[in-house]
C-alpha cells in the first residue's frame, strides 16, 4: 500500500508515522439513542472490500487526526482529508 | 482407502501406482441438507462432524479456489490451549484433545508435534500476569509451567537473555502444545468428511444467498444454484462479504496478517517460542524451516499480501529475542486475510435467520481452534443448540455486555 500517506499539513510521509484509529464513517450517536444505535456504533462494522474512509492520527508528525480514503483490495490511497475539515464537511 | 503399514507395502509394492485420490471431485446436487460456504480448515471439520459425529450425510462444501487455498494454508500451524478468559479456555482445551486423538480419527498423519509453547516474560508484572494466566488454565485443568530464568538458559540456550529493553526473565510453558502440519489437517478432514458422503465442491464461488419466506433457501453460485435446508458460513477473512448477501450486520474487519519461512536449517529450535516484548512466535518445522509471524499490519486489507515495513518489524522483533536468526535468510512469505473481531475472539452461532449459521472472528488464532471449531459447528447445525465449550462464543455476547476480551484492548480489532 499505502506505504506513503500524503498528509495534508506535512506532506508525503511514510506510514509508519501514523497511527489508525479505525472506520471514520461512523457517526457517533446521541446520548439518549438507543441501545441498538449504540451498539452498531461501537460493534458493527461494514467491512467493504473496496473503498473505505478511516481515521488515521499523524503522531509523529503535526498530530492531527486525519481522514484517509483508502482502498482495502488494492491498499491505494485516494484522498487524506483533515479530520476537523471532514467533519465540517459533513455536518459533524 | 484406509492407509496403515500393509497398505503403504502393498502399494510400494505395485510401484505406488495404485493409490486413490484422497476425496471425489464432486459436482454439485441440486438440492443438501446443510450446505456449508467456505472449503478451509473450519468447514472441512465442520462438515466431518456432522457427517460422522451427528449423522447429517448429505452435506456439501463450497470453495471457491482450490481446497485449502485459504488460511488453512497461510498460518504458522501452532495448536495451543494457554488461554486466560473461563469462555475461552475450556474451548480451546476440548480443541487440544481433539488435535491429540486426531491422528487415529483421522486415520491421517497431520504430524501434531507436542514440543511445548513458551512465552517469554520481560518483567516482574508480565510474570505476574503469566502466573496469572497459568494459574486459570490449572482451573480448567490444563497443566501450565513456569519455568525461570536459570532453567530456561539450559533448556533454550539461545536467546537473548540480557537484552537492554526486554531481558528475558523465564516463561510460561505448555508442554502438551506445539505444531501441527496445517495442509495435512485441511486434507485430512477433506478425505475423512469425503469417506462418509460428503460433496467437497472446488472452484464454486458463492455469488448469493436466496431467501424465500424470511429463510434461506440456498445460494446462486459460479456453478449454479445449489438449494439447502440449512446454511453454514465458515468464510474466515470474507465472512463480512458473505454475510452481506443475507444483509447480516457483523462485529468484522478483515485485517492482514503476514507470516514467513527461512531456509532449511538443521535441528535448532525444540520449542514454540513466543517473545513476549512484542508479538513475535517462531517454531521449526519438520523440513527445518524457521517458520515465524508477528501482529497484524494494523489496517483492514482483503489483499493477501502485507507491508514491507511490518516485514522489517517482525524481522527485528526476531533478532532481538534470537540474535543468530540475522544470518538467516527468508524464503518466502505470505498474508492471509482473517476476520478480526471487536473482542479477539470468536463467533460460533446461529443469525437472525433461522436456518443460517455463523462461523466467523477467528482473529489469527484460528488454525488450533479448526478440531473444536467443526466439533461445535456441527453440533449448533444439527441440533440447534450451542455446544456446551461454546456457549460464551455467541453473536449477541457484544449486546448483552459479555465480551470475550482476552487481550483488553476494547472494541478496535487492530489490537487484538
Amino acid at each position: 500500500m499505502a506505504s506513503l500517506i500524503t498528509c495534508p499539513h506535512c506532506g508525503v510521509r511514510p506510514k509508519e508515522e501514523f497511527t489508525i484509529r479505525g472506520d471514520a464513517s461512523l457517526v457517533r450517536p446521541t446520548l439518549t439513542a438507543s441501545d441498538e444505535a449504540w451498539h452498531d456504533y461501537v460493534y458493527v462494522r461494514a467491512n467493504p472490500r473496496g473503498r473505505t474512509l478511516e481515521h488515521w492520527q499523524h503522531v509523529a508528525g503535526c498530530r492531527r487526526f486525519l481522514v484517509v480514503e483508502r482502498d482495502t483490495f488494492t491498499h491505494e490511497v485516494h484522498s487524506v482529508t483533515d479530520g476537523a475539515a471532514f467533519a465540517t464537511e459533513n455536518g459533524r | 482407502m484406509r492407509y496403515s503399514a500393509f497398505s503403504i507395502v502393498k502399494n510400494a509394492l505395485s510401484g505406488n501406482l495404485k493409490w486413490k485420490p484422497q476425496w471425489r471431485q464432486a459436482e454439485p446436487k441440486p438440492h443438501y441438507d446443510v450446505v456449508i460456504v467456505g472449503g478451509g480448515g473450519h468447514g472441512l471439520a465442520t462438515a466431518y462432524y456432522l457427517a460422522k459425529e451427528f449423522g447429517v450425510k448429505n452435506v456439501a462444501v463450497l470453495e471457491k479456489g482450490y481446497l485449502g487455498s485459504g488460511n488453512v494454508g497461510r498460518n504458522t500451524t501452532i495448536v495451543r490451549s494457554n488461554y486466560m478468559l473461563p469462555g475461552n479456555e475450556p474451548f480451546y482445551e476440548f480443541s487440544m484433545k481433539l488435535w491429540e486423538g486426531l491422528e487415529r480419527d483421522l486415520n491421517y498423519n497431520v504430524m501434531l508435534s507436542q514440543r511445548g509453547v513458551i512465552m517469554l516474560y520481560h518483567s516482574d508484572v508480565q510474570r505476574d500476569a503469566y502466573i496469572r494466566r497459568g494459574n486459570a488454565m490449572w482451573m480448567e485443568g490444563v497443566a501450565a509451567e513456569l519455568i525461570e530464568r536459570d532453567q530456561l538458559k539450559k533448556m533454550i540456550p539461545f536467546l537473548n537473555y540480557d537484552h537492554a529493553r526486554y531481558p528475558i526473565l523465564g516463561g510460561l510453558l505448555q508442554r502438551r502444545a506445539g505444531t501441527a502440519r496445517h495442509d495435512a489437517v485441511a486434507w485430512g478432514y477433506a478425505r475423512g468428511a469425503d469417506r462418509h458422503g460428503v460433496d467437497i465442491i472446488e472452484h464454486c464461488e458463492v455469488t448469493a444467498i436466496r431467501r424465500e419466506n424470511g429463510v434461506v433457501s440456498g445460494v446462486e453460485t459460479t456453478k449454479g444454484f445449489i438449494g439447502c435446508g440449512k446454511l453454514a458460513l465458515a468464510a474466515a477473512g470474507n465472512t463480512s462479504r458473505v454475510g452481506e448477501m443475507a444483509d447480516l450486520k457483523l462485529p468484522i474487519e478483515s485485517h492482514v496478517l503476514q507470516a514467513f519461512v527461512t531456509e532449511g536449517l538443521k535441528p535448532c529450535i525444540d520449542h514454540v517460542i513466543v517473545y513476549g516484548g512484542g508479538h513475535f512466535y517462531i517454531s521449526q518445522s519438520d523440513k527445518g524451516g524457521l517458520v515465524f509471524g508477528a501482529e497484524i499490519d494494523g489496517y483492514t486489507s482483503y489483499a493477501q499480501r502485507g507491508n514491507l515495513a511490518t516485514a522489517e518489524h517482525v524481522m527485528e522483533e526476531g533478532v532481538t529475542m534470537i540474535p543468530g536468526l540475522s544470518r538467516v535468510r527468508v524464503l518466502r512469505s505470505w498474508a492471509g486475510v482473517m476476520d478480526m473481531s471487536m473482542d479477539g475472539s470468536p463467533i460460533i452461532d446461529r443469525t437472525p435467520i433461522d436456518n443460517l449459521y455463523l462461523n466467523c472472528g477467528w482473529c489469527y488464532g484460528g488454525f488450533k481452534a479448526t478440531p473444536a471449531s467443526g466439533y461445535c459447528f456441527a453440533h449448533l447445525i444439527a441440533k440447534n443448540d450451542t455446544h456446551p465449550v461454546a456457549r460464551a462464543l455467541r453473536l449477541d455476547r457484544f449486546a448483552r455486555g459479555y465480551a470475550i476480551d482476552e487481550a483488553g484492548a476494547g472494541p478496535q480489532p487492530n489490537l487484538h
